[in-house]
């Protein structure tokens, strides 16, 4: 039932919902590896070690999923988690190989030893954590409520009283604003995203309740309102996935992370894929 | 297996109901109100009027019947905008509304107006009435006795096509159905209340017309059986 409500809400609340039926193909998957622990003991001497010796870098990247990772006008993987894959394997000195992955099988491709790396827009849950290890977050992936004056912010829900604010009805966004907003707030729900879109772009409502990735859609398309983030409502950060006990892999990965968010690597990136600079609780 | 009814479901969203509800009615009334009499300008002036002004108009009847009501209000509310003229979305709806009422009505009334014969109203004007107490009472008044159930049925029509204002946002009662169905999951419940719900303003629309037309119409009676 409610994944039908949800079909008509394209990219970020359905692909909230990916990430979360992701539950699902990971518990199937833990059960997969499971089994392969204990008929083929499958573990690696040192993930690392691996990569540095074959001298190559294997990342399971999505190809379906823009702005993280699609197929650009040239044929050629583009997108956040490309230049990710791409940094991390430059910055250890190897080669990179890009592994094409879906949403449900992108964790397999880990525990089977077929990817030393997965980034795919991956979220953080309880299931996931108990079948491979996550590193420190790499990219932004969160619900807000944007304005199209790029100064503005507020600190608490109560900053969005007596604001008008679209919303795709139904959608995760709509949910959280719903059960934060004060009362003074009025939030006009909309029957799409492509409608919601359209009432923020042609100025009939000044904020709009979405995630990073539809406000960096917008962006592109329209620079003159181009959304900028007021107030988050939910955030789900995306993280590096590799296999269990691998602490020296895990190490590498997060000093590079720790170095890109140090040195603008990661803001310039989200600066290229999402428009906007990473937000500034990101990291800590 | 059957669908398995649970209307307590629709209990805790009572309050969003009834301001859906009052939305529509309020909507409903105004824009009757506002939509008959603009009909009578727009009638009177195809009719009477310089001949640019009437081809105007017939345009303005002639794009408003020949095209979605949805997209006249999608035309108000995201297309002018662009033009720098921002209307909010309940006035969008009164307007969209209103205009498409408008336009339909007077081409009924107009039907009512020709009906009347000119003789008629050189009588009058020979009993000494003015040009506008012989038109309001000879042509106006008889032509809209005429057309009177026309009408009911056209406003009734855009009484039931207020729906889809509520995908410019406007809380009526469609919205309100569209909302508690996100967040009950109860398609089947809210959506045969609600349809019950236009059924009867449906009917009540009827009734009150007849009611205000015996009244207004009364004298009119012996010449119409």
């Amino acid at each position: 039932m409610k994944s039908l409500s949800h079909r008509f809400n394209h990219s970020f609340s359905s692909r909230f919902k990916r990430l979360q039926s992701g539950v699902l193909a990971t518990g199937l998957s833990a059960a997969v590896a499971l089994g392969a622990i204990t008929t083929s003991p499958h573990v690696q001497a040192d993930a690392l070690d691996d990569i540095e010796s074959r001298g190559t870098l294997r990342v399971a990247v999505p190809q379906d999923f823009p702005p993280f990772g699609s197929v650009g006008t040239d044929m050629q993987p583009q997108g956040y988690d490309i230049d990710m894959a791409h940094y991390l394997a430059d910055e250890m000195g190897v080669e990179l190989e890009l592994i094409a992955v879906t949403s449900a099988n992108r964790i397999p491709y880990l525990q089977t030893g077929q990817a030393d790396l997965v980034i795919s827009s991956l979220g953080k849950n309880p299931e996931r954590e108990a079948a491979i290890d996550f590193s420190e977050a790499y990219a932004p992936f969160f619900l807000g409520v944007f304005s199209a004056d790029a100064d503005e912010s507020v600190e608490s829900p109560e900053g969005l009283a007596d604001k008008t604010i679209g919303v795709t009805r139904g959608a995760v966004e709509d949910m959280e604003l719903s059960e934060i907003a004060p009362d003074s707030t009025t939030v006009q729900r909309f029957e799409d995203n492509a409608t919601t879109i359209s009432a923020f772009l042609s100025g009939q409502v000044d904020y709009v309740a979405t995630g990073n990735v539809v406000a960096a859609e917008i962006a592109e398309r329209n620079s003159e309102r181009a959304p900028s983030l007021v107030y988050q409502l939910k955030d789900s950060p995306c993280y590096v996935g590799m296999n269990k006990n691998e602490p020296a892999l895990m190490e590498e990965v997060n000093r590079l992370i720790a170095q890109g968010l140090e040195d603008g690597t990661l803001n310039e990136l989200s600066q290229r894929w999402f428009s906007a600079d990473l937000p500034e609780n990101f990291g800590s | 297996m059957g669908p398995t009814l649970d209307f307590l479901t629709l209990l805790p969203y009572v309050s969003e109901l009834l301001k859906g509800l009052t939305t529509t009615v309020i909507l409903t009334v105004v824009t009757t109100l506002t939509g008959l009499s603009l009909a009578v300008a727009v009638a009177y002036l195809r009719v009477n009027a310089q001949p640019w002004v009437r081809w105007g108009l017939g345009g303005y009847v002639e794009v408003t019947r020949n095209t979605p009501f949805i997209v006249q209000l999608f035309f108000i509310f995201f297309g002018l905008p662009g033009l720098g003229i921002k209307i909010d979305a309940i006035t969008a709806a009164f307007i969209a509304m209103t205009l498409n009422l408008a336009a339909y009505s007077a081409e009924i009334l107009r039907a009512g107006i020709s009906a009347t014969a000119k003789g008629q109203l050189e009588a009058g004007r020979a009993l000494g009435m003015t040009t506008l107490q012989s038109y309001r009472h000879i042509v106006l008044v008889p032509a809209f006795a005429r057309v009177y159930p026309a009408l009911i049925s056209q406003s009734i029509i855009v009484m039931l096509g207020s729906a889809v204002v509520s995908q410019i946002s406007v809380f009526d009662l469609t919205y309100a159905a569209n909302f508690i169905q996100s967040r009950n999951f109860r398609s089947f419940e809210v959506y045969l209340l609600i349809t019950l719900v236009y059924l009867l303003l449906a009917f009540g629309m009827r009734r009150s017309f007849m009611l205000v037309g015996k009244r207004v119409f009364a004298y009119q009676q012996g010449e119409q059986r």
